[in-house]
């Protein structure tokens, strides 16, 4: 392409007005990467390094912030803790829950468009308004879950209110919202082509067969953009916290940016929150890597059937 | 094929049979499903309609036993609230961030899919990036710069950043589609001396109404849904959006499960209208996001 010019030439008028037209499009998206992305990271991490309560100019303390966190501040490995947990069971979750849903609502029987809708509908509710009403539903003197377990005979649970149950309970509700990975998994069971499922059948493939040889493996790129979605928004995780428990019982629900968001706006400590925020970073950017890593060993990027 | 297979398999009847109950273990599976999925939204619906006692009393009803449609009425008009302003505040927020998103976002993905020039491909490497950061490490940073601004308890910093590019998923799925577009179009322009910037305006929008409807989609849903934004930069009652609003009236009137799930049908249900008449473009913005693998 460009290369075949001779050299001379690269450099001339057309070249300059190639590239200032090219900038002139982008400019919004590379303007808003500086002013809304790059500067604010550069000027997080040097808060990152000092003592900033806004009132009075940040105050340069190299890294005691980081290592008050690491070895002074229980709340902080508590919350990473927390959300430790959280993740865990929220990932795992959400893939039990949506592969097994996505296969059911791949089916081909009448009426399914309707079924998926039906499925697919968690997606548009707002958060808070989730929040709200599984708040409701999980109350445990008038809630009708617990109502509903009585009615079978079953002992009723003290969902929120427990600090065994509250943050099960939230992972529960965040599994309900999350239909995204759900409306995922249909489309890429749906990009698998019929013929690959008839030749397995025809080679003698029973159905426990068909789905472990030929399914499973063409559903691996979307199973790994589900696994660092679920990951991703599991740290991101703060809404129904901050609304249905605010952290509690006993902290049990305190996710760390539950703390982030106390450290910053409660107690107005920007420059410890910073440190904070950036430890977040590190961490998500090193489960990811870590996750991408392992992509060479389990996902199958060949076959051109993507996600 | 079917043909072969059926050849394979001599016992017609029984295959048909077991077809059959294959058939019926899946509508049970997705009836009990349903129900399991949608159970709490309609008893959010429900719930709006009965009267205090009747939700306070043992055994919950299914349906109201008797139906209390000024619920609405009167969560909307509750005293300490202003429900009719949230929501203006939230429909003004979505009118001024929609062109910006639009317009920045469509710019951009021209520049990425039909011009050449250098650091093209490093930008766009950037922007897909940016999908990945946290926003807690930029969030302390943007809130001191606002505060500087003296935009805080204003709708300006809901509504600027999104006139920069309008997001990077958006330009990413507007850029996807317009690499569909036959370039031949672009040359035929080009002889009959249209700029770029007519190309973009004249060919290409017209063309991706589809990709258009679906980021003006998700742009309306992922605003109407906010709740982290607005709870940062809006401080004073009357510039809450509704989710906020929606909150504070929680705390308020903790017990009041009768309005509180009122006002929030009200917020649920134009997004569930939304999506109802518009899933197929909605759905193939989720699809397309995770398409990037």
């Amino acid at each position: 392409m460009a290369t075949s010019r001779p050299a001379a030439r690269r450099f001339d008028r057309a070249f300059w007005r190639r590239t200032i037209r090219g900038y002139l499009f982008i400019s919004p998206v590379v303007l808003g990467l500086i002013i809304w992305t790059f500067g604010p990271m550069v000027a997080s991490l040097y808060f990152s390094l000092t003592d900033y309560k806004i009132v009075s100019p940040p105050v340069f303390t190299g890294l005691d912030n980081f290592s008050d966190l690491f070895t002074h501040d229980r709340l902080f490995i508590q919350s990473l803790w927390v959300t430790v947990r959280y993740t865990v069971l929220f990932v795992v979750l959400v893939q039990l829950v949506s592969l097994p849903l996505a296969m059911l609502l791949t089916q081909k029987v009448r009426g399914i468009s309707v079924f998926r809708t039906l499925f697919y509908l968690p997606v548009v509710v707002p958060v808070v308004a989730t929040a709200l009403l599984w708040r409701y539903l999980m109350n445990k003197d008038y809630g009708p879950i617990d109502a509903a377990l009585k009615f079978f005979g079953l002992p009723a649970v003290n969902w929120l209110g427990s600090p065994d149950m509250a943050l099960v309970s939230l992972v529960i509700i965040s599994v309900w919202g999350a239909a995204l990975f759900t409306i995922i998994y249909v489309a890429a069971l749906q990009h698998i082509p019929e013929q690959l499922h008839e030749a397995a059948r025809i080679d003698g493939a029973n159905a426990w067969q068909q789905f472990r040889f030929v399914t499973i493996p063409l559903l691996t790129p979307a199973i790994f953009f589900c696994l660092v979605t679920s990951v991703i928004l599991s740290f991101q995780f703060f809404i129904p916290a901050f609304v249905m428990t605010g952290g509690g019982p006993a902290n049990s629900t305190y996710v760390y940016n539950l703390n982030l968001y106390d450290k910053a706006f409660k107690w107005l400590e920007m420059g410890y929150a910073s440190a904070m925020a950036w430890v977040l970073f590190i961490i998500i950017f090193i489960v990811t890597l870590v996750i991408f890593r392992t992509q060479r060993l389990w996902v199958h990027n060949d076959g051109g059937v993507r996600g | 094929m079917t043909g072969l297979a059926s050849a394979r398999a001599p016992g017609g009847p029984s295959r048909r049979r077991r077809l059959d109950s294959k058939r019926t273990l899946v509508y049970t599976l997705l009836v009990v499903g349903a129900a399991l999925f949608a159970m709490p939204l309609i008893i959010m619906l429900t719930t709006s309609f009965k009267s205090y006692t009747e939700i306070n009393s043992y055994p919950p009803t299914i349906v109201p036993n008797t139906w209390l449609p000024q619920n609405y009425a009167n969560a909307w008009n509750y005293q300490n609230t202003d429900f009719p302003r949230w929501t203006l505040n939230t429909l003004f927020i979505i009118v001024l961030t929609l062109p910006g998103v639009m317009i920045s976002a469509s710019l951009c993905a021209y520049g990425f899919a039909r011009l050449h020039f250098p650091g093209r491909d490093v930008w766009f490497v950037l922007v897909l990036a940016s999908i990945m950061l946290p926003p807690q490490v930029t969030l302390i940073p943007l809130y001191i710069f606002f505060l500087k601004l003296g935009w805080l308890d204003t709708f300006w910093p809901l509504i600027i950043p999104a006139w920069f590019g309008g997001g990077a998923l958006n330009i990413f799925l507007i850029r996807q589609f317009f690499l569909q577009i036959p370039i031949e179009l672009d040359e035929a322009a080009t002889i009959d001396g249209a700029g770029h910037l007519t190309i973009w305006w004249r060919i290409y929008l017209p063309l991706s109404k589809p990709v258009l409807v679906t980021v003006a989609l998700l742009t309306t849903l992922a605003i109407w849904n906010d709740f982290f934004g607005p709870l940062i930069y809006l401080t004073s009652p009357k510039n809450y959006t509704l989710a906020l609003g929606i909150n504070m009236f929680q705390g308020l009137f903790t017990t009041r499960t009768d309005y509180i799930m009122a006002i929030s049908t009200l917020m649920v249900l134009p997004m569930i209208v939304l999506f109802v008449f518009a899933q197929r473009y909605i759905v193939q913005g989720f699809v397309s996001s995770g398409l990037k693998g």
